[in-house]
């Protein structure tokens, strides 16, 4: 673990007993600081802007107008239901790279029932039919590659990486096939979606996903199965040795990741969007992989992890947009911003020494 | 002392808020081998390490005849003749032992491997090695792997050598070849450490005996002017008093019969080969072989987690007096049946208990499927926790500690106390007192024999041929996946047991 500079002096890296929560908190706070700090500098010495009026325009971007801070809930309730979607195949190490692909086809099964039933049904059980097609085709897209890793042990990061392609392609396919203008856009079908709540499109769905949240956090702490995932990830040897079926628990956790992915499906296309494109997931399958690391797999942390995310999301665009500068500055700085946290935690896990040994014969 | 081959000032080696070493002063002569004694965690393999340039210390010097030097990597080790033989050892298997000798030494043009096995030869017939230079790894034995890392570290010109609990993998016959090299090495003019903590090897090889405990250096003595129990009392720290108190077994009736079970690998290697006996109620019965013989494989076909070619495991139930076939049935199943057996594996982190999860969750892991609530019941597992922690003196700051952050000793406790809290009809238990200091191991073998007198089956794994005697009743030794002998612990010897354990071997 050590390396030499010169012969002098040399730098060891040596880890650090556990720290207090006060400590840990104080130094994340100091992090996202420090970041700030540094983006601002280097977005001052890339566009001579005043860095304060950028934060400024960022914090505009994310709580600017009632609508703002509505479509900033929205996101942070979808981004934390697919986060909280794949934690439990994570909790199980089971590296489910495939949620962009399970929320495309969840939301893909909606449009289909929405289209083809939707003058067929009365609205409520339109909607139902909706639910129960978008979590089958979400548990489907993600069983696949669960039951080929516990049968064959193939790997799953690749199998559920190439899961999302085939979920893209038949998106295109189904909008070219069933889109009767030829356009390959799909008009919203605003008609058939999800109830509207005291006026707010989004209520539902920001509702929904703080229930889940609670939900996956008691599945995960408090029920058998959640502790049959927490052995399953931790050692399949303890899991082998005290009688846990490990094929059934892995199948059994990706039904549940696969429906919550389904339900984000649901929630993106019946809730929001009302219609499907190949674009619709947008990334936050990879996204939610990120925010579930960040808080440690645990769900009450996600809220604030995917709030942070979607912050810095919200307030660069709308940086972008009002000093029109390149979208690429907004991803300098969330990059920034996400390098400084992640980086604080190697400062709390290990700490720098430099001795120096004079005496070196060298 | 500028005549001491190599000398340590003074050295401090922290990880964490963990001391490994505090202070340690110690030096060697040429010609003289070193003993460093101490319990297991006492920071011996740290101390080495850093001789080894594996670590690198805090604090303090490290002389090499008289002069001082920094050892940062192990290629300055070597550049200062210091050759470390590691407990487990770094060698490429598809090799062979020439090609493994000079594996990593760099040189100009062409192989010459020819002149390499001469020169490896050359090494063999100075010391007593017997060895062919030109056999693969993976044929090789066990004390022959061991060979082929102390030729490597000679024909880099090492003349301080460090061997880190040498004998551990070795039968008795196989310990006194070693010495006798070592011994020779010695009136060569080499410099040997040896890290141990068998107190009768320490008498019979060494001539100076560094003890630690905890980190701290506790002092050098002339091995010729100590004996056992005051070489225990510097590493215990108090005296104590080392028996097992061994009663007859009682009320004996077969309860696991093992009829020729065989097995093997991947690979197709049979692992174990016919192998039949009868474990009996109300008595331990020991497993003795080198490590790696097949002893894993028969206890895990006890408890579920092998699958066997042949043969069939029967157990006599003594409560409905059923017999059950328990081969090829998984861990829930048996428990079904009604079978109470408690298993306390080798990989104690890595099978028996979960290293992240606290105490009171790794007390659920037999229990937690009970009742047919959905939900996790965490009161009887804490209360069980609680008991055992203060019943088997574990110590934890409370029980919602991760078993990660115990001493092996604790770790060992909570995972024997959980598995005997489910009173178990046949219990076994796979090196239970591996790294453990002498008092806990003390607490393990009571606890075994207070198992044996509730009338438990005890299945034994040991290593250490002297607590095997003294504990168990009967003693089945094991030589590569066949039994080769059962011998009456109360009145065999450990030569005996040595012979069998190699017996097979032999044969082939």
């Amino acid at each position: 673990m050590q390396k030499a500079k010169n012969s002098k002096i040399s730098v060891h890296i040596v880890k650090r007993s556990p720290q207090p929560w006060y400590i840990g908190l104080g130094v994340r706070a100091a992090a996202v600081i420090l970041a700030l700090i540094v983006a601002g500098i280097i977005i001052t010495l890339l566009t001579d802007k005043n860095p304060l009026a950028i934060y400024a325009s960022m914090l505009d971007g994310a709580f600017g107008m009632d609508i703002r801070v509505w479509s900033l809930l929205q996101d942070v309730a979808i981004l934390l239901c697919i986060s909280l979607a794949v934690t439990p195949a994570f909790k199980m190490r089971f590296w489910n790279c495939g949620a962009e692909g399970q929320v495309l086809i969840g939301g893909l099964a909606t449009v289909t029932v929405m289209m083809f039933l939707g003058d067929k049904l009365p609205l409520p059980l339109l909607i139902v039919v909706m639910t129960v097609a978008s979590i089958l085709a979400g548990i489907i897209w993600a069983v696949i590659p669960a039951v080929f890793k516990a049968q064959w042990n193939t790997n799953e990061t690749l199998f559920t990486l190439m899961m999302n392609y085939v979920a893209i392609q038949l998106i295109s396919y189904f909008l070219k096939t069933f889109v009767k203008t030829g356009s390959g856009v799909l008009t919203p079908m605003e008609q058939y979606g999800l109830p509207v709540l005291f006026g707010h499109q989004y209520l539902l769905n920001i509702i929904i996903v703080a229930v889940l949240t609670v939900m996956v956090y008691i599945y995960l702490k408090s029920t058998k199965q959640g502790y049959e995932i927490a052995v399953v990830g931790e050692s399949e040897n303890t899991a082998n040795y005290i009688g846990i079926n490990v094929k059934k628990v892995v199948i059994r956790t990706l039904i549940v990741s696969g429906a919550l992915c389904g339900i984000a499906g649901l929630l993106l296309v019946g809730g929001t969007n009302h219609t499907i494109n190949t674009e619709t997931a947008g990334g936050r399958g990879f996204t939610a992989i990120m925010v579930s690391w960040l808080a440690k797999f645990n769900p009450i942390f996600m809220v604030f992890t995917s709030f942070l995310i979607v912050f810095l999301q919200k307030g660069s665009q709308q940086v972008s947009t009002d000093f029109r500068l390149p979208q690429a500055i907004s991803d300098i700085v969330t990059g920034i911003i996400l390098f400084f946290i992640i980086g604080c935690e190697f400062f709390l896990n290990y700490k720098i020494v430099i001795s120096k040994n004079g005496k070196e014969n060298a | 002392m500028a005549t001491a081959a190599i000398e340590l000032k003074n050295i401090t080696k922290t990880f964490g808020s963990v001391v490994a070493n505090r202070d340690v002063c110690l030096s060697v002569e040429r010609g003289e081998i070193l003993s460093i004694l101490g319990e297991n965690g006492s920071g011996k393999t740290t101390l080495m390490n850093m001789l080894a340039g594996i670590y690198f210390p805090d604090h303090g010097q490290i002389f090499i005849g008289g002069k001082e030097v920094v050892i940062r990597s192990p290629k300055d080790a070597f550049d200062h003749k210091i050759g470390m033989i590691h407990q487990h050892f770094k060698l490429v298997d598809v090799f062979s032992a020439t090609e493994n000798i000079i594996l990593g030494l760099k040189g100009k043009g062409k192989f010459k491997i020819k002149q390499a096995a001469k020169k490896v030869a050359e090494i063999s017939h100075k010391y007593g090695f017997d060895i062919d230079p030109m056999k693969k790894i993976h044929e090789m034995s066990v004390s022959e792997k061991q060979t082929v890392e102390i030729i490597k570290v000679l024909y880099r010109g090492a003349d301080i050598l460090i061997l880190d609990e040498p004998t551990a993998v070795l039968t008795p016959q196989e310990t006194e070849k070693l010495f006798a090299i070592l011994r020779r090495m010695r009136d060569d003019g080499k410099a040997i450490i040896i890290i141990t903590h068998k107190l009768h090897e320490v008498l019979s090889l060494s001539d100076r005996v560094s003890v630690l405990r905890k980190g701290e250096y506790i002092g050098t003595v002339n091995t010729k002017e100590t004996n056992e129990s005051q070489l225990t009392e510097m590493m215990v720290g108090k005296k104590v008093t080392l028996n097992i108190a061994r009663g007859e077994p009682k009320n004996c009736e077969d309860r696991l019969v093992v009829e020729s079970i065989s097995c093997h690998n991947r690979e197709g290697i049979k692992l174990l080969d016919n192998v039949s006996f009868t474990a009996k109620s109300g008595e331990i019965l020991g497993i003795a072989g080198i490590a790696g013989s097949g002893q894993r494989e028969l206890l895990e076909a006890i408890a579920g987690l092998q699958h066997l070619d042949g043969g069939s495991i029967i157990y006599n139930n003594p409560k409905t007096h059923t017999q059950d076939n328990l081969r090829d049935k998984t861990p829930l199943q048996i428990r079904d049946l009604g079978v109470r057996l408690s298993f306390v594996p080798e990989d104690r982190l890595g099978m028996g208990l979960v290293g992240n999860m606290d105490i009171v969750d790794n007390m659920m892991l037999r229990s937690y499927r009970k009742g047919k609530s959905v939900f996790l019941q965490r009161k009887a597992p804490k209360d069980l926790a609680e008991r055992i922690i203060s019943e088997l003196e574990v110590v934890t700051p409370n029980a919602e500690t991760p078993v990660r952050q115990l001493s092996g000793g604790n770790v060992q406790k909570v995972l024997v106390g959980r598995e005997i809290a489910s009173a178990p009809t046949v219990l076994m238990a796979a090196y239970p007192v591996r790294g453990l200091d002498i008092n806990s191991s003390y607490t393990i073998y009571n606890l075994l024999n207070q198992q044996k007198e509730r009338g438990v089956a005890v299945i034994f794994v040991g290593e250490d041929l002297d607590v095997l005697l003294e504990l168990c009743d009967r003693i089945l030794v094991i030589g590569s996946g066949h039994i080769t002998g059962v011998v009456d612990a109360r009145c065999a010897t450990k030569e005996e047991i040595g012979l069998l354990m190699t017996k097979s071997k032999e044969e082939k």
